[in-house]
């Protein structure tokens, strides 16, 4: 058997696949917590993850809500902090947190038979947590220390700098942490966050893996007694002010041997008629390895290790954004190089052959992310905090295989335009 | 239980197969029997920047990466001073793309002037953005020496410094390719939605007639007992002081492996370890600290790595780290406390597991330490493990003379 080793074996256009997203189970608990599970998988683990709407969007002062959330398990007034990691700990599980924008999160993963012993644990953190003022005191100096060694990396500052030149510091998108902030942080401030947004808050849970039986039961006797889901969330308005200067240069370490560039625009959410269109645009531009970015400025010239262009994943305002960390010299090339693929996504036409590429790598990506009973819940779970369903993510798909060159040619020339983006490096 | 089948084709190619049909997609691993470890002392980093350039053109298919997007798929790659590793997903529909692709490139390179030209710099520019560029990022660098005198894990993988990637020729990777890039020095590894008889078929028609080459003969300088304790004080422009401190422990394949692997998570990993609860909790005087090891093929090292409160004395610090060492020498650990790290490691490899990508770089990984199902037995290799045999190897390891410890400290510059 000699090979043909000349042209490629027969393939299927992964346009062609069926891609499905698996079905949810959904039921509410007696606080009318809704709970959305996906009961698949082959190994005997599981995940729950609670969300709370405890995001920074409802912090009266800066810090509080991210705070409030990685201090949960720092001291009930049944167990300290020792006890409590000890105790997920000798179950291998992991009870992870982490606070967004709207939303903050309470994670667990572990193996499905341990659930019971973990349950309650879950309950007594989201209901009696005490926050500590020595537990305070240790987050406080070791955030610090920890934001002090960040400042001394060139993308941690530009990652900062870019969010406030879009949104505005005061806005919940643009802030972010200092040591002042820290040093700020009241006791009083996060049992008072606590009490309003996780003890009396909002909430939704996501389940997914090897579920057990009693799942709805044991639920309803954990979570589905608490005051939960019954006051309404305040109404908070945050305007977006951006900066008014587009281009910025920092110098952060004299000595820095690399810079890190982030170029980015303003963009619409997820419910605007150009989001889907723009997921297959930011592809070709630099949202994958084969992209045109990736392709000039690393496989080419050789500028970066990496390049990459993305659209923020916010539920409000967006944004559209490349980033790179590029040697030093070549900061200024790197920059011309992405205003050049901007102008040739707007002005040429763009290959059948590479659209079509795009395509099957968008498709089959979906299909090996949707992989797996975590992976499906996480896709649920993004599309229920946005507020959409199942449409959307078939509409995509849709997009995907039918939109043309000349949409995409459009579709740069309203939003891929260099006097729009602001404009970074930090060195 | 992770079930398999295994061949190996004639000319030395070995081949495992892992069904799973509740997944669309089918996994392509192939693993290769060469790491940094076995790197000329002139010319380290040469394993990890001709990862890169398995990327830049096979003999037959000038771009490897466009015909597998165009089939829906993903690929990476990752070198360690052990082996080297590369892996696609994609529909299972289309598993003879992968074939065709990982085949052509192990067949030949096209080994063109351009792409060693373009890779070199995308190297250096990984080096500075994850050694150079960053706080302590040279801190394993300096580690690594001071540990190791002989063996060649005293050089990182991204190479000892960027001068050995700049100079490197072609021919250089020419004598690489057709040393250690033959199917007798690989794996390769099937998963997902196939079955073995079309992966017995697929693997004759593509890598069949690929020339075997020589088996790679390792012969690498092994480490010698340490003797007499090492120390270093290093200062550098980051704002906290830090502390390293490593021990020589045992090789993948000793029974011994076990036990300093469960110690390591013991003392760090986790908010109700011993270093962290004492160290950073009770008695705060490091911000930050853990304790691993790198699971390394070849005799490893356990480290704890931390950074110290501000204003607190390094030799403050260490006196209390070597204080806590010393408890456990002398109380030993209890059977709670051994369970405890027993069932995290059951269910990291239970979620591991799931992933078809992972079960099928761990099947590559355990074939090449000998035997495929030797996957399956590490579970129980881990709860064999008792307080006493946990007591004996804390006594093997945490010897004086056995250390190397690393004062990296901020040089005050800093604001």
């Amino acid at each position: 058997m000699t090979p043909d080793r000349q042209h490629p074996p027969r393939m299927k256009d992964a346009v062609d696949l069926t891609l499905e997203l698996k079905p949810y189970r959904s039921f509410t608990l007696d606080n009318s917590i809704p709970v959305y599970a996906v009961d698949a998988g082959a190994e005997e683990v599981m995940q729950l993850e609670i969300v709370f709407r405890a995001g920074n969007w409802y912090e009266s002062a800066n810090g509080i809500a991210n705070a409030v959330n990685s201090l949960l398990k720092n001291g009930t007034s049944k167990h300290n902090a020792f006890e409590i990691n000890e105790h997920f700990e000798y179950y291998g599980a992991y009870l992870n947190r982490n606070c967004y924008n709207e939303t903050s999160t309470v994670t667990l993963h572990c193996l499905t038979r341990h659930l019971p012993e973990l349950l309650p644990v879950m309950q007594e953190l989201i209901t009696d947590s005490v926050f500590p003022e020595h537990e305070l005191d240790i987050y406080r100096q070791n955030m610090k220390q920890r934001l002090e060694v960040n400042l001394l990396k060139c993308e941690f500052v530009a990652g900062r700098l870019i969010d406030e030149y879009l949104y505005g510091f005061d806005h919940p998108y643009g802030i972010y942490s200092n040591a002042e902030m820290y040093d700020g942080l009241i006791r009083e401030d996060l049992k008072a966050f606590h009490d309003r947004y996780y003890v009396n808050g909002q909430a939704m849970i996501f389940v997914a893996g090897i579920l057990p039986a009693d799942l709805e039961a044991s639920l309803n006797k954990t979570f589905g007694q608490l005051p939960l889901n019954r006051t309404p969330l305040p109404t908070i308005l945050h305007p977006v002010k951006p900066t008014l200067e587009k281009k910025h240069f920092v110098l952060n370490d004299p000595d820095g041997v690399q810079g890190a560039i982030r170029l980015a625009r303003p963009f619409p959410n997820r419910h605007h008629p150009d989001f889907k269109p723009a997921m297959v645009l930011n592809t070709l531009f630099g949202g994958y390895f084969g992209s045109r970015l990736m392709d000039n400025i690393r496989e080419d010239k050789g500028y970066t290790y990496g390049i990459y262009s993305h659209i923020q994943n916010h539920i409000g305002a967006s944004a559209w954004m490349v980033s790179t960390e590029a040697g030093r010299e070549v900061c200024e090339a790197t920059i011309r190089e992405i205003h050049h693929e901007m102008k040739r996504l707007r002005e040429d036409e763009i290959p059948d052959d590479e659209l079509m590429m795009v395509r099957n790598y968008l498709m089959g990506t979906i299909l090996g992310d949707l992989d797996g009973p975590f992976q499906i819940i996480g896709r649920w779970k993004n599309l229920i905090l946005n507020g959409l369903d199942s449409q959307f993510f078939y509409d995509t798909l849709k997009t995907i295989r039918e939109i043309t060159p000349q949409e995409l040619n459009a579709l740069a020339d309203k939003y891929l335009r260099e006097e729009d983006f602001y404009e970074l490096t930090v060195v | 239980m992770i079930k398999f089948d295994r061949f190996t084709l004639s000319n030395g190619l070995r081949v495992i197969v892992h069904r799973d049909h509740s997944t669309p997609m089918a996994v392509v691993n192939v693993l290769y029997d060469v790491g940094a470890r076995d790197e000329e002392p002139a010319r380290t980093g040469f394993a990890h920047l001709f990862e890169h350039l398995m990327f830049g053109g096979s003999v037959n298919i000038p771009v490897y990466d466009e015909p597998l997007q165009l089939a829906g798929g993903e690929n990476n790659a990752y070198t360690t001073n052990d082996l080297t590793n590369y892996y696609c997903q994609l529909p299972a529909e289309n598993l003879e793309t992968a074939f065709w692709l990982e085949s052509d490139r192990m067949l030949s390179l096209a080994f063109g002037e351009k792409s060693l030209d373009v890779q070199r710099k995308v190297v250096c520019e990984e080096f500075k953005e994850h050694y150079i560029n960053k706080p302590y990022g040279d801190v394993w660098k300096i580690m690594r020496e001071l540990a190791y005198q002989q063996h060649p894990y005293r050089w990182m993988t991204i190479g000892r410094e960027l001068s050995h990637i700049e100079e490197a020729q072609l021919e250089d990777v020419r004598r690489f390719f057709f040393k250690h890039y033959r199917p007798v020095n690989a794996i390769l590894t099937v998963a997902g939605n196939v079955y073995t008889d079309q992966v017995r078929e697929l693997a004759e028609k593509w890598f069949g007639g690929i020339e075997s080459g020589d088996r790679y003969e390792r012969n690498l300088p092994q480490e010698p007992g340490q003797t007499a304790a090492r120390r270093l004080e290093v200062k550098a422009n980051v704002p906290l002081d830090a502390f390293y401190k490593t021990w020589h422990m045992s090789a993948r394949m000793d029974p011994r492996y076990y036990a300093a692997d469960l110690i390591t998570d013991m003392l760090g990993g986790g908010g109700s370890s011993r270093l962290y609860q004492s160290l950073v909790k009770e008695q705060k005087l490091f911000s930050s600290i853990d304790c691993y090891h790198f699971g390394s093929l070849d005799a490893g090292l356990v480290t704890i790595d931390g950074k110290l409160v501000k204003g607190v004395d390094i030799h403050a610090a260490e006196a209390a780290v070597d204080a806590e060492i010393a408890k456990m020498l002398k109380d030993g650990v209890t059977e709670k406390e051994l369970q405890k790290v027993k069932n995290k490691t059951e269910s990291i490899m239970a979620f591991e597991d799931m992933s078809v990508m992972s079960r099928a770089s761990s099947l590559a990984f355990y074939e090449l330490l000998g035997d495929a199902a030797l996957m399956n037995d590490e579970l129980s290799k881990y709860r064999a493990v008792t307080p006493e045999e946990i007591l004996t190897e804390c006594h093997r390891i945490f010897r004086p003379e056995n250390s190397s410890t690393l004062h990296y400290l901020a040089d005050g510059k800093e604001a």
